[in-house]
């Protein structure tokens, strides 16, 4: 009988645990694998950017360990590590994301294979037809479907806003469940809608909490900061780089400058860098339902992908004199076309550079945001940064107060929580006991979390049991809890309850009477039929709430336990009641002979 | 188990299912087959339709003649077109609890159930459905409110009066349940009710029902219904295609174990090949057109048309066609054309891959892009300045009674060099164009209908072994025109129970289970015992809670102590209340080792007799007897408790307990 059964919760890799870096998770639910994301590290070059793998299994194939891998959404810091797992490492299973994953994703891991290997010229490092291959293996999923893994196990994708196709996933087996968010965001932005989830309490909520502590100022506030910036930039002739990665702020960030253009309408031009992210755009046009209320509503008369303002940049156009505005990757600064774009800006202090999302520690990005103006770059070279730095919060993850929300709606019996720093996880973990009432974990890289569930147990009960025990129930006195009587047949995996004659028959097992005949002496001078009627009356009097009956044959019967009576052999005065009743109304007849035993009450003729 | 059938036409089903305890509406078509029997609306005034006589009675009275004209001998209603609405008495509509709508032609007639019979429920579908349905209703509401008719007919609808018109009016069905078209309003009223589902999503119903939708491969988001508990399964089966044009293909694999298969929506033209059609109708096109003619194609603003310009797409450069413009015009063409290229998720697989390139997945794109193919609301404004001849129109509606292929009809119609060419299956087409005639210009027929057609559904119900299955009497028998044709008809083991207009149905099938949850405390407290190997019993006493049709068993609570010092109670207070139910017994008594225990517990005395039956053993000493025989044990014996409970438990020892 399968009793308590347990979650088993493990972060691979500098990552998931408490540090913003790479996801990727290893969930054991009743007995099934469930590897969630496959992130890569960006501040790393070498063997640490991947996850190391052999926590999950040193000897056997991966293959035959993971029932599954989920991919949350096409950040490479949720699947970066893929090609390297599937094709370098060994996995044959099923890897489940959304569609617009599986069509973005592998865009972006040739791009950063690109950087890595063309230009850094690395080796050791993932093909074109690895990725390939490893596309392969994915099969997209849509929203709110219910995907049979295999016969226990399924899966449940629901929107998580952050970037185009992101989704949280629910992994169910049989009555437990866990619920991953990946990254996802609470509020609906300029082009994304707002995360949902049903009550579907599941046992566990693996939350990220980038900004666990954060409860950002509103939407607006920021958005007019950022035009104020890059507007005033541009009135004094600067330029302005905003590196973004390819999909998603960048996506946002666009339709912000391209309605604040055309309202103002500027002329300093605006540019794309090249490749990915005009191909981007193109995505959404095509997967336009993925994005807000607003945008699907219009597309028809207006597609908000479809930029007037924007056009392709060139490597040239970035020697250009005069102001002009740069959307660049990556986003962090640590390689490509945004990295070489800062090296020629950084020295004009005119310029600026809009850091819209968070930065790893290791990147460009990170460190002139701390405060570093002096960079050692490739060759000892000393860049001096003259430029302004800017960091708006544009990334779309949810803050403390929209991790709350997300707890309040899927009511989860245990929060754990990934993707985040110490100190701030350790605030929101306070929170989340006080407010929720619930355990919440979090775990630190490598750990182990087991969590243990109850479940209750589903079984088939017979229509008949259930109708005769749901009639009772419907009768007045209904208040008292009832107990209901069944006998619960266990063969193979499956459970019925049934009624114990049924299970006896199912059996072809005879049922076995034991009945009880008790004979109880009572002193009455009377004649028999009277000492009868005595009887009857008493019990009639004392047993309100049972039926007894005066059979004509002279026997008294209360419920179905039979009382005859008979004189004495050998003494006139005392007659001899027979009460006889079968083992099921074992309690009634055993309070009935030692009910007679105290004699009849004294008649009152 | 009830199944109400409100609708008699089999493609534009409209059915009622009492499962469990729940009302589910499934589909809600709109026969429109009957504005047949009124006059074309025309867009620009059309002298040839005014000056149509009215119709005059055999004897000569002309009562009717402002309500009835006449034209080559068929007899129309000059009035706003009005249509046949699902049967609205045959049920209380408003208790309706939900509405599964599997594809956008079956949602036609939504808004007169949600807004005239005090709907309150829930209406799903899938996200196409909703959009391109909501498409064919504005094309709908607009193209007949676009021509305003002062006059509305309504006195050929008195019984006595219809009796004595000509066929097809006089036996057209239940006249004065026919309705005008919705407004828009009452359209944006019935589409906020719906909540959007995507395929295989679990949808629970009041906690006893659970819908899924399943991709059905007819149209854009056209699912078929599993409505299910956990021990009875409903498939229901509408609109579906196996053939691979633009749509997901169809999920046959979740149809397996039901035991009641409702099939509705097969093909309507079972002996015409749809690829078959397709060629032809690109031959009929381009022979027009090559000769200087202009083809008409009467057609849906979405569908089968996303199949055809692909077609062309492939076929007008090597037809030498280029140069002709290829013209749409519908208050909705451009939304649809747009719409078509957003659901990459509901496309076939090929499209899905172009869109992960990315690319538009349907080459109209490239067609509107190249100018080749125009789009127009309607043919007023832009249109009449841009139009060349000869071109190809496709435009609605397919019934020719109203939207602007009307005015193409009146314009082309006299002309040998032009052609009309049908695809749409809904409409005879010859009753299509009937207040037409005479006519010159060319009819090609090239019906194409994707649906599952009598070969497909015989495999596919071997395939899924439906115990039960249910449908329109129509696919019981071969249709009236081809009475010979026994192969078009549904044949299955056991033969299917077939539905009718206003008829109610017991579906066959009987429970035997329900599910319940055993709480994990109660689970402990159960002791399983190996009654056979592989098999375990364990007797369970728990109380059952019942909550939003869910049941749950847990651990009886412990009984209350009585306080202690109390007096002792009056004796009727120790009356027992409704204890638990002894278990039953199982098994017989080996009288020797029974005497033996007895022996061990301090019975010196035991004496066995044996009986016809079995034994009787004798405690002399305490005049007690015990009558032992295969299936029963006796105790008889004086009044003495604590010897009775005694000998009872040493009995029970040897039995088993359920």
């Amino acid at each position: 009988f399968p009793e308590i059964s347990y979650l088993f919760f493990f972060c691979l890799g500098a990552g998931a645990g408490q540090d913003v870096g790479r996801s990727c998770i290893l969930v054991s639910i009743a007995g099934k694998n469930v590897m969630l994301d496959c992130g890569m590290h960006m501040g790393y070059n070498d063997d640490r950017r991947f996850p190391d793998f052999s926590y999950i299994t040193q000897n056997g194939r991966l293959t035959d360990f993971l029932d599954c891998v989920i991919i949350s959404h096409f950040h490479l810091d949720h699947c970066g590590a893929l090609p390297y797992f599937s094709e370098m490492v060994g996995y044959d299973g099923p890897i489940y994301m959304t569609h617009p994953t599986k069509a973005i994703c592998p865009i972006l891991l040739e791009d950063y294979r690109k950087i890595t290997v063309d230009k850094k010229g690395e080796t050791n490092f993932f093909t074109s037809q690895m990725i390939k291959d490893c596309m392969k293996k994915v099969v997209a999923v849509h929203l709110h479907q219910t995907v049979q893994v295999d016969e226990e196990l399924e899966i449940k994708a629901y929107y998580a806003g952050h970037v185009l196709g992101a989704a949280m996933f629910q992994i169910k087996v049989g009555c437990e469940s866990v619920v991953y968010t990946g990254d996802y965001n609470m509020t609906p932005d300029r082009h994304l809608g707002a995360a949902w989830i049903d009550k579907c309490r599941p046992d566990l909520l693996i939350t990220e909490s980038t900004y666990a502590t954060t409860i950002r100022d509103s939407k607006r506030c920021r958005e007019r900061d950022f035009l104020k910036k890059v507007h005033e930039t541009v009135e004094r002739g600067g330029k302005v780089l905003i590196p973004v990665f390819a999909l998603g702020r960048a996506q946002e960030l666009c339709i912000l400058l391209e309605t604040f253009w055309e309202r103002m309408n500027l002329k300093a031009p605006i540019y794309f860098s090249t490749g990915l992210t005009e191909k981007a755009n193109h995505y959404y046009k095509l997967f336009i339902t993925w994005t807000n209320q607003k945008i699907r509503k219009t597309f028809v008369q207006r597609n908000m992908f479809e930029f007037k303002h924007i056009k392709a940049f060139d490597r040239a156009f970035a020697d250009n004199p005069g102001p002009m505005v740069v959307f660049a990757t990556p986003g962090m600064l640590h390689a490509g076309q945004s990295l070489q774009i800062f090296r020629k800006w950084a020295g004009n202090e005119k310029n600026m550079v809009i850091m819209p999302g968070y930065c790893v520690q290791g990147t460009v990005g990170h460190k002139i945001l701390s405060g570093q103006r002096k960079l050692e770059m490739e060759g000892r070279q000393i860049l001096e940064v003259k430029m302004q730095v800017e960091y708006m919060s544009f990334s779309a993850h949810a803050d403390a107060k929209g991790i709350m929300q997300l707890i309040r709606q899927a009511e989860p019996r245990n929060v754990l929580l990934v993707h985040g720093e110490a100190k701030k996880m350790e605030f929101l973990k306070q929170k989340i006991e006080q407010e929720f009432h619930v355990n919440c974990y979090m775990p630190a890289n490598g750990e182990t979390t087991t969590i243990f569930t109850n479940p209750s147990i589903p079984v088939d009960i017979s229509l008949g049991l259930l109708k005769r025990e749901t009639a009772i129930g419907l009768l007045p006195d209904a208040k008292k809890p009832k107990l209901m009587h069944g006998t619960l047949i266990m063969k193979d995996n499956s459970f019925r309850l049934v009624s114990p004659e049924q299970a006896l028959k199912e059996l072809g097992l005879a049922e076995h009477q034991l009945r009880f005949t008790c004979r109880v002496h009572i002193q009455d001078p009377r004649k028999e039929h009277e000492t009868v009627l005595r009887v009857y009356n008493h019990l009639k009097g004392v047993l309100k709430d049972y039926s007894v009956q005066h059979l004509p044959d002279g026997s008294i019967t209360v419920e179905s336990i039979l009382i005859q009576a008979t004189a004495h052999s050998e003494d006139q005065g005392t007659k001899v009641l027979l009460v006889s009743w079968t083992y099921q109304d074992e309690e009634l007849g055993s309070y009935l002979t030692s009910l007679l035993k105290k004699g009849l009450p004294q008649s009152s003729t | 188990f009830f199944q109400y059938c409100l609708s008699g036409h089999p493609t534009l089903p409209c059915n009622v299912l009492k499962f469990k305890s729940t009302t589910i509406m499934l589909d809600c078509g709109l026969d429109m087959t009957s504005t047949l029997n009124f006059l074309p609306l025309p867009l620009v005034q059309s002298p040839r339709l005014s000056k149509l006589p009215g119709w005059v009675l055999k004897d000569g009275s002309t009562f009717l003649d402002k309500e009835l004209k006449e034209c080559s001998g068929h007899v129309f209603v000059d009035s706003v077109p009005e249509f046949c609405l699902p049967e609205t008495e045959l049920l209380d509509l408003s208790t309706v609890d939900v509405i599964l709508i599997s594809n956008y032609h079956c949602m036609m007639a939504l808004p007169y159930i949600t807004e005239y019979t005090g709907f309150t429920g829930t209406v799903y579908a899938t996200e196409p459905t909703v959009q391109i349905g909501r498409l064919l209703m504005e094309e709908l509401v607009n193209s007949i409110e676009r021509v305003p008719k002062a006059q509305s007919a309504s006195m050929w609808k008195n019984k006595e009066v219809q009796r004595l018109l000509p066929a097809p009016l006089k036996d057209a069905v239940e006249v004065s349940m026919w309705r005008k078209c919705y407004t828009m309003p009452e359209v944006n009223a019935a589409l906020s009710k719906i909540q959007l589902v995507g395929y295989s999503q679990k949808i629970e119903l009041f906690g006893a029902v659970q819908v899924t939708p399943l991709s059905s491969g007819y149209a854009l988001g056209s699912s078929n219904w599993i409505i299910q508990s956990h021990y009875e399964k409903v498939s229901y089966v509408s609109g579906s295609s196996l053939l691979t044009t633009h749509p997901q293909p169809m999920d046959q694999a979740s149809l397996k174990n039901s035991d009641v298969l409702i099939l509705t929506g097969l093909t309507q033209i079972p002996t015409a090949n749809p690829d078959g059609m397709v060629g032809e109708f690109c031959s009929n096109l381009a022979m027009t057109v090559r000769n200087g003619g202009n083809v008409l194609v009467p057609c849906y603003p979405s569908g089968v048309i996303y199949d055809l310009l692909e077609c062309l797409y492939q076929y007008i450069d090597s037809a030498g066609l280029s140069s002709v413009p290829f013209y749409f015009i519908s208050p909705v063409a451009n939304s649809s054309l747009e719409f078509s290229q957003i659901f990459a998720e509901w496309l076939c697989h090929n499209k899905q891959t172009k869109v992960y390139l990315p690319e538009p997945p349907f080459p109209h794109a490239e067609l509107i892009q190249t100018n080749k193919l125009k789009h127009y609301p309607s043919i007023h404004g832009d249109f009449s300045n841009d139009f060349k001849q000869p071109c190809v129109v496709f435009t609605g509606h397919p019934s020719l009674r109203f939207g602007d292929v009307v005015h193409f009809m009146e314009l082309w119609g006299k002309s040998s060099l032009n052609t009309v060419i049908f695809t749409e299956p809904d409409f005879s087409y010859l009753d299509a164009l009937a207040p037409y005639q005479p006519l010159a210009m060319k009819c090609v027929y090239c019906p194409i209908d994707t649906r599952l057609n009598f070969i497909q559904v015989s495999k596919l119900l071997k395939e899924v072994q439906p115990l039960h299955v249910v449908c329109p009497e129509q696919y019981t028998q071969p249709p009236p025109t081809q009475s010979h044709r026994t192969d078009l008809m549904i044949d299955c083991q056991p033969p299917p129970m077939s539905y009718r207009r206003a008829e109610v149905l017991t579906l066959p099938y009987k429970r035997r289970y329900e599910k319940i949850e055993i709480m994990p405390e109660l689970a402990d407290s159960l002791v399983p015992l190996e009654i056979k190997p592989g098999i375990s019993l364990a007797t369970v006493s728990a109380v059952l809670h019942t909550k939003d049709n869910k049941h749950v068993l847990q651990l009886p609570p412990k009984p209350a102590q009585p306080p202690a010092g109390k007096k002792r109670k009056r004796v009727s207070d120790d009356v027992p209340e409704c204890k638990p139910l002894k278990p039953l017994l199982s098994g017989s008594i080996p009288v020797d080792q029974f005497v033996q225990t007895l022996e061990k517990h301090g019975f010196s005395d035991v004496k066995v007799e044996d009986t016809a039956k079995g034994h009787i053993v004798l405690l002399q000493e305490a005049e007690t007897l015990i009558q032992i025989e295969e299936d029963s044990t006796h105790i008889i014996c004086d009044n003495d408790e604590p010897l009775r409970v005694k000998l009872r438990d040493l009995v029970l020892k040897f039995l088993q307990k359920f």
